[in-house]
């Protein structure tokens, strides 16, 4: 298979940047879209030129490091899967395929394809866990949780944090993200002491570190490599208006 | 005080804002349609300028009136700033977009489809209601009561092709806003429900396509009765 790429290259953070056209051929359709691109780093580190900076880590799917937009999609055009789970089967001969970083204020590009991601970080840092410091290991099962309740915590869980939801929103919206650990941490008996601070808290980093907000388009629901639904955003917003209207931070 | 203030402008409270001004104006449509409909009968406007009328002196309905362009304006300005926001977590756009596969046009061009409602609303503010209330309007006496003759105003403008066809297109428009937007404003006050979710969106769809083909429905009739 024979690809034109159009390839977003961008020195640092302060460089303009642009597309650049690369030409890649013999590419087999059993390969995954990350291994396409190595092939082409290997050749362009042969004629001395600088790779394509890409991020890339565990290449099954788990850890939400591979961000890119693939004409048009976070992680390609195939839902439910991230860009290393991408084979070059799912590209027809000859097709011309557009590769952009996460477009987002909050994500500046580092280089390349490559964008920082910390404030997605400091969204979980302001509550996205459940504070436990004393005491041995609970038994397992000590605390009945419903079966419903249990699956939608693990769909939340499911989040990856690869930041395609902000990719994807026409806003830049980090809502699917935030919402989907207030949702299951929300839902968990163990979730309930921090329940409120954890909305107000996570939110107003949310805020603070300039997304845009969520006008329900629902295209995140769908570009998510989780799966992750739109009910955890309603989650969310109860999580939060009922904590503003009744928690004691005044 | 200051944690309502911030309740408020946060993003969450800004679409909550949206959801329920979006509610009441979505409200508001349906009891302005069946006023309207009034303009169907075939009796000289008796019905219709009574109904004028009544809205025009019952107290009740000029607070309500008031209300209802508060929220207005208070839809339009939160949405603004919203827009604003959101267009600035974005600086630089996409080469590509993936358009219509992730989300509906409507959901994606309400700031757009919103602009030209409110360009319809001031036209027909300025057609009607200022000439109501302000302009020089024939008079008309039903039961001994001297009252405007609205539907003689009303019935001279669907006379004019141009002022039907633009009221067609402008209820075109709103379709595609209530489309995305009555269900999006259950969405934005936490209504999301596996039991009720399909009724909420069915409803949404049914009324986004009902209520403005039914205002439409009125100036065409009046039109072609008044050709024919």
């Amino acid at each position: 298979m024979n690809h034109k790429l159009n390839i977003w290259r961008q020195k640092n953070a302060n460089d303009k940047g642009k597309f650049y056209t690369y030409e890649v051929s013999g590419v087999s359709p059993d390969q995954s879209f990350l291994e396409m691109i190595d092939e082409l780093n290997d050749d362009l580190t042969r004629k001395g030129e600088d790779p394509v900076h890409f991020d890339h880590d565990c290449r099954e799917g788990i850890c939400g490091a591979c961000s890119m937009v693939i004409n048009g999609h976070a992680h390609g055009p195939k839902g439910l899967i991230t860009t290393c789970q991408l084979h070059m089967r799912s590209f027809s001969d000859g097709e011309e395929i557009t590769i952009e970083p996460w477009r987002a204020k909050p994500f500046p590009v580092i280089k390349d394809l490559v964008v920082d991601r910390t404030p997605m970080d400091r969204i979980i840092q302001a509550g996205g866990y459940v504070s436990v410091n004393t005491g041995g290991t609970p038994d397992a099962n000590a605390i009945p949780i419903a079966k419903h309740l249990a699956d939608t915590a693990m769909d939340a869980a499911q989040c990856i944090g690869c930041g395609a939801c902000v990719a994807t929103c026409k806003n830049a919206s980090a809502m699917l993200f935030t919402a989907a650990k207030i949702s299951q941490l929300a839902v968990l008996p163990q979730g309930n002491a921090e329940r409120a601070n954890r909305a107000e808290k996570m939110i107003a980093v949310m805020e603070e570190e300039g997304f845009g907000g969520c006008t329900n388009t629902g295209a995140c629901e769908v570009e998510c490599p989780k799966g992750i639904s739109l009910e955890h955003i309603a989650r969310a917003h109860r999580e939060y208006m009922s904590a503003k209207f009744s928690s004691h931070n005044v | 005080m200051s944690w309502i203030i911030n309740t408020l402008t946060s993003t969450i409270g800004r679409k909550v804002i949206m959801a329920l001004t979006g509610l009441f104006l979505i409200l508001f449509l349906a009891v302005h349609l069946v006023g309207n409909l009034q303009l169907l009968y075939h009796d000289g406007g008796e019905a219709f300028n009574l109904y004028t009328q009544f809205m025009a002196h019952n107290p009740l309905i000029q607070i309500v009136s008031k209300g209802n362009f508060f929220f207005i304006f208070l839809h339009i300005f939160v949405s603004l700033t919203l827009y604003v926001r959101n267009k600035k977590a974005r600086p630089i756009g996409y080469k590509v977009s993936a358009g219509n596969s992730n989300s509906t046009w409507s959901s994606r061009s309400m700031a757009l489809l919103g602009t030209f409602i409110l360009i319809f609303i001031g036209l027909h503010l300025y057609g009607f209601w200022f000439n109501l209330k302000f302009g020089e309007v024939a008079m008309v006496t039903i039961d001994g009561v001297s009252m405007h003759n609205a539907y003689a105003l009303v019935a001279e403008s669907y006379t004019i092709p141009g002022v039907v066809a633009f009221y067609i297109f402008s209820m075109i428009v709103l379709a595609f806003h209530l489309w995305h937007g009555f269900a999006s404003a259950f969405q934005s006050l936490g209504l999301n429900h596996p039991k009720y979710n399909g009724i909420i969106s069915g409803m949404g769809k049914l009324y986004a396509v009902i209520i403005p083909a039914l205002f439409a429905l009125i100036p065409i009739y009046m039109y072609l009765n008044n050709a024919g």
